[in-house]
Parts: C-alpha cells; structure tokens; sequence
C-alpha cells in the first residue's frame, strides 16, 4: 500500500508537469504577436524597423542577433544607455515593460522569426528566467 | 504633352486616391526657430521616466519615477519617499502622475494616480487615484479614492494626469486601457474618461451621470483615448487637456460636462498598422478638438506660460514631445493654434513640463532629468 502511493505520488508529480503542455514554436510566436502589438510597437513599429537614431530596429538587427540572451535581459530588466545597432548609435531608455517570464519569450520568438528574421532558437520561459541582469553590463 | 479628356480624369481620379491615401499634415506647421534666446540646466539628474512634479516651493518639489519611486527634491538632492501603495508597474502603468491638495501648506496632502491590483487577483491592474498626507519624506492616511476596474494584462493606456478647479474638484484622466472597443463609448465601464470627485474622494452631486443608473458616477466626460496632459487654463479656469491618438490625430481638448470627444468613433487617426479606424472625424453629438497633430507627436505634460519671465512667450501653451523628442510651442488665438514652434530641440523624450512657482518652465525629460528653461538675454 505504501509503496503504491509513493508510486502514484510520483506518477501526479511528473504528469503534473506535463499539465501545462508547453508551446510550440508556432503558438509562441503567434502568442508574441499580441505582446509585441500592445507593448512594442509604438517604437519598434509594426514594420520591425524602429525609427534611425531614435529606437533601434529589430529586423535585421546585429545587435539582436549577436548576443539573444542580452536582449532578452533587455526586456526583462529594461535598457539604459548607449548601444549600437547596425553601425548606428542609439543612447535611449527602454523600460522593463512588466511581462512575465512566458510572454518574453513568446515576443523573442516573435521578433526573431518576424520581417525576415530566421532563428534556430526556440525561446522557452525557462531560459528567460535563467537569464540575468549582469549580461547587460551595467 | 497631350492628354486625352479620359486620360486627364483617369490621372485625376488617381491623384485624388493617392491624396486620400495618406493624411495630410494639419496647419500650422511646426518651425524651427533659427535663433534663441534660452538654454537650460538639468536641475534635477538621475531620472529614468519623471512622469510626474510637483512644486512645494521654488526650491522643493515632488517628482515621480514611473518604476515607483517618488522623491522628495530639495535643492537638487533627492529623497525617497517611504510608505507609497502597492504600484502595478506593467506597459505604460507604474507610478504616474503626483499634485498637491489645493491647501497643501496647511493639511500636506498630496494625490496620485498609478497602476494600481488593490483586489490582489491575477487579472492584471488598473489605474488608480489615491491620497496621503507627506510628513517630511513619510506618507501616512494612504487612501485609494478611485480604482477603475476591471483589471487588465493590457500594457496600454493608463493616462494620467490630476488637476483641481477653484470649487473643490479634484480632476485625473484614464485612458482606455487598450480596449477601445469597449470602454471609452460607456458610462457603465472605467477607462477612455476624465473623472471628477470631490476632494474627499466622493462623488459630486453634480456630476453629469449620477442619475443614469448603471454609469460610474466619477465620469466627467469621456470618449478619450489616453489623455496625459492636464492644465487648468490660468484666465477661463477651464481644463485643457491632450491626449495620445493613434498614428496621427493626437489632441487637444478643452474638458466640458458630460462632453462625448468621440474616440474611437471619430478621430483624425489610423492604426499603426496603417488601416483605418472609422472612416469619420466628426459626428454631431460628438465634441472636436481644439486642436490634432497629424502626424502625431505623442504629447505629454501641458502648461501655460504666465509669468513673463519669457517675453514673447506669455499666455502661449507647451506641450512635451514624446516621439520627436522637443518640448512644442504652441500660440493659441480664440481657442485656436495659429503657431507652433519647436523649444529645445532633440533634448528627449519630454514627458512632463510644468510652470514652476518661479514662474520658469520646468521639463521632465525621460533619462536626463529635470529640465530648467533660462532666458540667456
């Protein structure tokens, strides 16, 4: 008997894991549509292009694409400061815009597969929550 | 070169697609002065998003830090202010906009509005209007006075600013909170409304909808989309107002009871996708602006210049540029814009400017500080 419930408490504990099914890349990315749409895209713009000098853009972004846990730090815990984009520089404020860990990696999915972005990456939470502030540098 | 009749209307037709195609830049445009006779110093530093100030005296003020922070500044230095509400910091909510009670050198009580989840749900947040009494850099009597629900993940559209009347009002803005659909058009819903109460916290008694059942009752007008600027005009007493519109048709409005400003049924704007809104910028029982940007400028703060201290400057209005980083001049004859000019060009994303007791502007410039204008002649 006892035995048994140690048995069926594992069973629950490892289903329950599964309870929540994780995303697939294709629902993540349609998932970070709607963040970029409501938090993103009043600078970004919906063309990915930011506005030259003012907000960096996200297509074909150096930046973006050289270091992805950076800009995912950066929209974990915001941005301050200096950083150059595709050869321009830009010195602005990004404010941590309040999302959880889910939605940051659903608009990283989003964004790195968007306005001819292509990644292999596939972004889950658990490697926004593992990301941390220092990699920014500041 | 000759054009057959149905070639010239043919070319005529399409010019008048194109035309239709995209907005039109509405007058007066913006100039840029060649010569000046300002500069400015940061007299405060180390702000990331100052959304909110408030002056106790020339040399002491409030100054909010949209994270949540609120400082105490005296001299320049700044101090935190301990004992604030829980904040809901997400999108453009966070601790918004500070004022102090109109009788504040005897009472100390100061009101603010912020993102606010008092019903501690998983729902989200928003805004918020509260008071307190400021002892040195301690809040106590911390009161919620206004909480618009429901609750909302959405990022948008929080507004807000507070200002007060002669007659004991206490006046802030909600903006519609990224459900345009919904909220703005009814008077049962929060969100996309300028809202009065009484300095208490309650109701007036003559509020335009306290005898419609169903409406929220703090509603003073409404049909807005998220206003961010507030200013009780220093001659009428009236209360301006801007608000963001989406791409294009930003506004000014002078705030009237009971007054339907009409988005998102009519606005000089589209989507930021490019597709149209409504095909209607006016409708009759809807109230138009003063005044709308095409393109927008995204504005936010709003003051009037009376001291003099600027000569050619007095009576005029000022409205911070968020998207083209200047602070915006703008000459208003009988209630209209006949110039606008370009103050402090690329300084930043101005987010606030306020008319210090001194009679000086004062600017809140996101990731600088705030910002002083100083005569240089």
């Amino acid at each position: 008997m006892r035995i048994f419930a140690v048995v069926y408490c594992l069973a629950l504990a490892v289903f329950s894991t599964h309870l929540k099914p994780q995303k697939s890349k294709a629902e993540s990315i349609a998932a970070g549509e709607e963040i970029y749409q409501d938090f993103c895209v009043q600078c970004h713009l919906s063309n990915g292009e930011g506005v030259s000098g003012v907000f960096p853009p996200l297509k074909a972004s150096d930046y973006l694409f050289e270091d992805i846990n950076r800009s995912i730090a950066g929209i974990k815990y915001g941005l301050k400061g200096e950083i150059t984009v595709n050869d321009e520089i830009y010195d602005g404020v990004m404010a941590n815009q309040g999302l959880e860990e889910e939605e940051i990696a659903d608009v990283m999915n989003y964004i790195l597969n968007q306005w001819g972005n292509q990644s292999e990456e596939f972004i889950t939470p658990n490697q926004v929550a593992n990301v941390s502030k220092s990699i920014l540098g500041q | 070169m000759y054009l057959s009749m149905k070639k010239l209307s043919l070319l005529f037709a399409f010019t008048l697609v194109i035309q239709s195609g995209c907005a039109q830049d509405n007058p007066p445009m913006i100039e840029t002065p060649l010569e000046t006779n300002y500069s400015y110093e940061v007299v405060v530093d180390g702000l990331e998003i100052p959304w909110g100030m408030a002056f106790i005296s020339t040399d002491e003020l409030l100054v909010t830090e949209k994270s949540g922070t609120l400082y105490h500044v005296k001299e320049g230095q700044k101090t935190v202010i301990n004992g604030l509400p829980e904040i809901y910091t997400r999108g453009q909510g966070g601790l918004l906009d500070v004022a102090l009670h109109p009788n504040f050198s005897e009472n100390k009580i100061i009101y603010m509005t912020l993102g606010a989840n008092t019903e501690k749900d998983d729902e989200g947040g928003n805004t918020a209007l509260y008071c307190a009494t400021l002892n040195g850099t301690e809040l106590s009597d911390v009161k919620l006075l206004y909480k618009a629900t429901p609750n909302t993940k959405k990022g948008q559209h929080f507004g807000s600013r507070i200002v007060f009347d002669q007659e004991g009002h206490v006046y802030f803005g909600i903006g519609d909170r990224g459900n345009r659909d919904e909220n703005p058009q009814d008077l049962t819903r929060d969100g996309g409304k300028v809202y009065r109460l009484n300095l208490d916290g309650s109701i007036p008694e003559d509020n335009p909808f306290v005898n419609e059942t169903e409406a929220k009752k703090a509603i003073f007008s409404y049909g807005h989309r998220n206003p961010q600027g507030m200013v009780v005009h220093p001659k009428t007493g009236q209360i301006w107002e801007n608000e963001h519109g989406p791409q294009g048709g930003d506004e000014i409005n002078i705030i009237k009871k009971g007054v339907n400003y009409g988005w998102p049924k009519i606005t000089y704007g589209i989507n930021y996708s490019g597709t149209p809104i409504t095909d209607k910028t006016s409708a009759p029982d809807m109230e138009q602006p003063l005044y709308y940007w095409v393109p927008s400028i995204a504005p936010s703060g709003m003051a009037f210049s009376t001291s003099g201290i600027y000569k050619e400057w007095k009576d005029d209005l000022f409205v911070g540029s968020l998207k083209f980083e200047y602070l915006e001049r703008l000459v208003i004859q009988n209630n209209k814009v006949v110039k606008r000019e370009k103050v402090l060009d690329k300084i930043g994303r101005v987010r606030n400017v306020v008319e210090g007791p001194d009679g000086y502007l004062y600017l809140g410039v996101e990731g600088k500080g705030i910002v002083k204008i100083v005569p240089t002649s």
